[in-house]
């Protein structure tokens, strides 16, 4: 068949329906070990299944592509998905940032006893006070949250104790210090590299391409060690956990998702770098590098409003 | 690819032919109306009469949630995304859908992720029991055990919604045949195109609600949780974002639905298409700035009650073009009154019912009285089972010939949309009053004074329930034994490419494209 024949419908396949039995086991499995009604061995058993069913359906696709099979109405096809597939990832992320957002303009300043519109209006009116008299007495509406409502009202009996130290904005005399920033500079240089990689792919420049690419694994590597860092310096010594009330849950669970995220891109990378060591993709046909660098620069733009609105103004 | 399908079970397990993936779909979604309906008729038997008859508080509870899950996320939605494999290669000339792998990957997530949720009908603490928009802290602090298996089939379930939306949008984008531009396409594509768009971008927040569920259940974080600097009302915003949109995410194939059947049997062109596709479109924007109109007893600031009830207002204008034109569009037509037309003049009487009782309950100031009532609960019911049911259920009437080559029988089809239509009524009418009197929603007892039209309610509820059952003898019937049908064209006013291929539709059509005048 040759490049531009008719639109490939393939013939029956296993991989759906094994891939769906993975991601019913691992569910399950993740369901089991999360609700503490059974160890992880369901979930990793799961895992491990989805994570072979993925390798073998990828190379088959791989495989067809190195066929011919894949013609250029199709490669179309598998753009548009993926454009689609990141905007989905952009509304997952929206949610937090939305829960982020809401948590900071309303929630917070209503349990603090101001009026009701938050930002807009905060001079506290009678029941706005009393809301705060009566539910959380003592607590403050202040950003980063190091007293929860729950400490404010009940000291150390408190389910949520607010951590010792937060991550925010350290003023321009520590700003060098600050691992923020330099997780920012790592993280755009990384897409820099990465678009550096697919211009020198466009040039037909194959050893400039694997240079770049190579550079920014590497970059990829480095911004999820720092994370890592900067994990176990909070969790050790600024007392913030998931567990230290709305500042701890907002900053990990945002941070946390993106650094998935990254882990993800960063795989998806890799394999675009195995891919090209192996003389896989070309000026015309280059889109599995493509996706994967359009998702690292979604990556990297989800970092930004990150850093701006959880570090920088946090 | 120009063989037959493949043989035994095997065909079915593992194909990537959109018609396999099509039927899949709507027998599983149909298995899925018949589960959740028996959850229906175990609500209304323990309804028929005050005091507890049948079954303990704490199941009812189970049976009210898991109803409401199934009906939604594995009966209504599987249907018409069964029909959007079905009929949107037919409809735009396409060999198939964009991804066929992907596709069956999409159906054969939802047979586990139901599975799983049903067998927490069996674990210990019961399944869950915090109602269908499952808030905070009722699904969080005070959850029963089986919550989490409930988050991660709500997130595979979620991702089947994803990549099957994905895999709609990319077929309709690309695979068009030449000639076929946007504005030619038939409406059941556009709305469906419409809804896919939807449910990429809202799919993911209700990822994201349950995932922070899951967080603040297991691992202490505090979402939902106010000690902690939470909000439980912001679990209500996330899940409404969502929630909005798939109310319409469910009606929109439906009107494609209507759309398409109402000029067959007027035998005339549909009314202001165009106008048709725009409505479609404002009502999917509108969707996206309206959810808190769920939450006016929430104890939201002024401003937002008047935003979100003017916002809700407006939908209404889109929705009446989308009426006037169904009702155009049979004025002065030929009308004949088959099966699927008698559905679907059924469903845009009820639905423009639903449709006025919901402008009702977007009024801020009166709906603090109907919330969480009766009345709520029959206005959704108008919109979800004599819309979205009654659509789907026009629609296998409609295309069934095309299916499988034989007709289905007439009088049959006729007894059973009677019933049904008439069960319907009694069942929800009497709710209206009901919940006007003030008997709330998800109670397992009631007060004397709503005896009566409870027990009317409960005698429609077995009655459309029955209705179900001769749908699918129905449907059975025809399979097996019905008149064979060889006509391209099954109806005489019928439009379009699907009534263009041979019938019953052959495994693989439109391998090369047609091509659009
Ligand atoms: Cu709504």
């Amino acid at each position: 068949m040759s490049a531009e024949s008719s639109y490939y419908v393939p013939e029956q396949s296993k991989l759906p329906l094994f891939t769906a039995t993975a991601m019913g086991v691992l569910s399950i499995g993740a369901a089991r070990w999360a609700g503490g009604l059974g160890g992880p061995a369901i979930f990793f058993v799961g895992l491990a299944m989805l994570v072979a069913v993925m390798y073998t359906w990828w190379s088959i696709v791989v495989k067809e592509n190195m066929q011919g099979l894949v013609n250029h109405q199709l490669k179309h096809s598998y753009v548009i998905s993926m454009l689609w597939f990141i905007f989905s990832e952009v509304m997952f992320f929206a949610a937090f940032f939305g829960a982020l957002f809401y948590i900071r303009v309303f929630a917070l300043s209503w349990l603090g006893g101001e009026a009701a519109i938050g930002w807009f209006d905060d001079t506290p009116t009678g029941p706005a006070v009393a809301n705060n008299e009566l539910l959380y007495p003592g607590f403050k509406d202040e950003w980063p949250v190091m007293i929860t409502p729950d400490q404010a009202a009940n000291g150390d009996a408190a389910q949520f104790i607010g951590p010792e130290q937060n991550m925010s904005w350290p003023g321009f005399a520590n700003l060098l210090t600050w691992l923020p920033l330099w997780n920012t500079i790592v993280l755009i240089t990384s897409s820099v590299t990465v678009h550096f990689a697919h211009t020198a792919l466009k040039n037909d420049n194959r050893q400039g391409f694997i240079r770049w690419l190579a550079v920014t694994v590497l970059l990829g590597v480095f911004f999820l060690f720092l994370q890592v860092e900067e994990y176990i310096h909070a969790y050790t010594e600024l007392g913030l956990t998931l567990e230290s009330g709305i500042y701890g849950t907002t900053f990990y669970m945002l941070t946390g998702f993106h650094g998935a995220h990254v882990t993800m891109g960063t795989v998806m990378l890799l394999i675009a770098l195995l891919r090209g060591l192996k003389g896989h993709f070309n000026k015309d046909d280059q889109f599995g590098f493509e996706a994967a660098s359009w998702y690292w620069h979604f990556v990297d733009v989800v970092w930004v409003g990150l850093f701006l609105f959880v570090y920088v103004l946090g | 690819m120009a063989h037959g399908p493949a043989k035994g079970i095997g065909r079915w397990l593992f194909t990537t032919n959109h018609k396999d993936i099509g039927t899949l779909y709507l027998w599983f979604s149909f298995a899925m109306f018949l589960l959740g309906g028996f959850f229906a008729m175990v609500i209304r038997a323990e309804l028929f009469q005050p005091g507890m008859q049948l079954i303990r508080p704490e199941f009812f509870n189970q049976m009210t949630t898991m109803h409401g899950v199934i009906m939604v996320f594995g009966a209504i939605m599987p249907a018409f995304v069964g029909l959007a494999n079905w009929m949107i290669p037919l409809m735009i000339g396409a060999p198939d859908m964009a991804l066929p792998r992907m596709n069956n990957l999409s159906f054969w997530i939802l047979p586990f992720a139901f599975l799983t949720l049903a067998s927490t009908l069996f674990m210990e603490g019961g399944a869950p029991n915090f109602g269908w928009t499952f808030y905070a802290p009722l699904s969080t602090k005070y959850a029963p055990e089986s919550v989490n298996y409930f988050i991660f089939s709500m997130h595979i379930m979620g991702a089947s919604s994803i990549m099957g939306s994905i895999n709609i949008i990319a077929t309709i984008m690309n695979m068009r045949a030449p000639g076929m531009t946007y504005m030619k396409m038939p409406l059941f594509v556009w709305t469906w195109l419409i809804t896919a768009f939807l449910l990429v971008a809202v799919m993911p927040v209700l990822a994201g609600a349950v995932t922070m569920m899951l967080m603040d259940i297991n691992f202490g974080t505090s979402f939902f949780d106010a000690a902690g600097g939470g909000d439980p009302v912001l679990f209500q915003h996330i899940f409404w974002f969502f929630g909005h949109p798939e109310v319409y995410i469910i009606i929109l194939p439906a009107f494609g639905v209507v759309s398409a059947i109402i000029p067959a049997f007027s035998r005339k062109p549909l009314f202001g298409y165009a106008s048709m596709v725009y409505a479609t479109a404002a009502i999917a924007f509108l969707s996206f700035i309206v959810w808190a109109h769920h939450m006016f007893t929430v104890g939201m600031p002024i401003a937002g009650e008047l935003y979100f009830m003017y916002a809700t207002m407006l939908i209404a204008v889109p929705t009446g073009v989308k009426v006037f034109n169904w009702v155009t569009t049979m004025y002065k037509g030929a009308l004949t009154f088959e099966t699927p037309m008698l559905f679907c003049i059924a469903f845009v009487i009820l639905f423009t019912f639903g449709g006025f009782t919901g402008l009702m309950l977007s009024v801020a100031a009166a709906d603090i009285q109907y919330h969480d009532s009766y009345f709520v609960v029959a206005h959704f019911h108008y919109v979800m089972v004599a819309g979205a049911v009654f659509s789907g259920t026009a629609a296998v009437y409609y295309w069934l010939p095309k299916w499988c080559g034989k007709m289905y029988n007439e009088t049959m089809g006729q007894v059973q949309f009677w019933i049904a239509f008439i069960g319907f009524n009694i069942t929800f009418m009497p709710q209206h009053f009901l919940g006007l009197a003030g008997m709330p929603r998800r109670y397992a007892d009631y007060g004397l004074q709503f005896a009566d039209w409870n027990m009317v309610s409960s005698i429609g509820a077995f009655m459309y329930g029955a209705a179900q059952l001769l749908f699918l003898y129905n449907v059975i019937a025809t399979i097996r034994n019905g008149k064979p049908v060889s006509d391209n064209k099954v109806w005489e006013g019928a439009e379009g490419l699907e009534w263009e291929v041979p019938t019953p539709a052959p495994y693989h059509t439109f391998a090369t494209p047609p091509q659009i005048k």
